[in-house]
């Protein structure tokens, strides 16, 4: 991925000195006319395209909008209640995302979906404990959070 | 003629982020003043103003947009560290609070984090 990009970035600065004009609109013209070699060359470079990681983030950026949307309007919900039900309480949710960052990123992602917020992640990394709006319906957030979450997160990450 | 329509389309969004904008901040105030303990006052600390102070923060950058042809790079910025920061702040005073020993509100003793620290304890 890094070295498409690479190839991606000489390209632009070879269209601007073929060009003779160093400008950011030619620059922006060359990285276009470099997608482009990249996709039809796709076969002769390691790796497969990189702009389809690039549409998987912006993906998975879509859906974290759409949570966080979702989630304000049920904590408004909540909010403007008379007399506001609760079930509070702190569930386990078993990991399957390795890396530092990738966990910090899933953390991120609970704490701005509906009705969950990340407490602490365990020592060894294997678990991540959530504390939830409503304790009744924990295997409907923990399906939802493996399904969505974890899956994009990991098309993302590998 | 085209022009004035342009800019009452543009006036408006920008009164209606900035409206729904303050909405989501009160409401998240009002939620914090009327939740029972710490972890659910988070809950609307941590999501309802997140939303309320991007929502601001694109009217503000559309008015700057419409009126002084301004692209403030600033202002997105500002979004995307919000949406960085808040969660991770959540998070840490959640942590810190459970450390310090706040117990959470809980429907039938639903706390697996107190289970799992004991546990340790228990082991080490």
């Amino acid at each position: 991925m890094a070295f498409q990009i690479v190839i991606n970035l000489i390209i632009a600065c070879m269209w601007m000195f073929l060009n003779e004009s160093y400008t950011f609109a030619s620059f922006v013209a060359g990285y276009l006319w470099g997608i482009l070699l990249l996709f039809l060359l796709n076969r002769f470079i390691p790796d497969t395209f990189y702009l389809r990681r690039v549409g998987k983030v912006i993906k998975l950026i879509f859906l974290f909008i759409r949570e966080l949307v979702l989630s304000n309007i049920e904590i408004v919900k909540l909010v403007y209640k008379r007399q506001p039900q609760f079930e509070p309480g702190i569930f386990m949710l078993p990991l399957d995302l390795k890396s530092n960052w990738e966990i910090t990123l899933l953390a991120n992602l609970i704490t701005l979906t509906p009705g969950t917020l990340s407490v602490a992640i365990a020592h060894d990394n294997s678990h991540i404990f959530i504390h939830a709006m409503h304790i009744d319906d924990i295997d409907e957030s923990i399906r939802s959070i493996k399904d969505t979450f974890e899956k994009a997160i990991m098309e993302v990450t590998r | 003629m085209i022009e004035t329509g342009i800019d009452i389309t543009l006036n408006i969004s920008v009164s209606l982020f900035i409206l729904i904008g303050t909405f989501f901040v009160l409401s998240s105030s009002l939620g914090i003043a009327r939740f029972p303990d710490i972890y659910t006052r988070l809950h609307a600390a941590t999501k309802a103003s997140t939303l309320g102070i991007s929502s601001m923060l694109i009217g503000t950058f559309l008015f700057l947009y419409a009126e002084h042809d301004i692209v403030s790079g600033k202002l997105l910025l500002a979004i995307v560290f919000i949406l960085l920061t808040a969660p991770v702040s959540g998070h840490m005073i959640s942590r810190a609070a459970h450390k310090s020993g706040v117990k959470p509100v809980t429907a039938n003793r639903s706390d697996a984090y107190e289970d799992a620290l004991q546990k340790h304890r228990k082991n080490s």
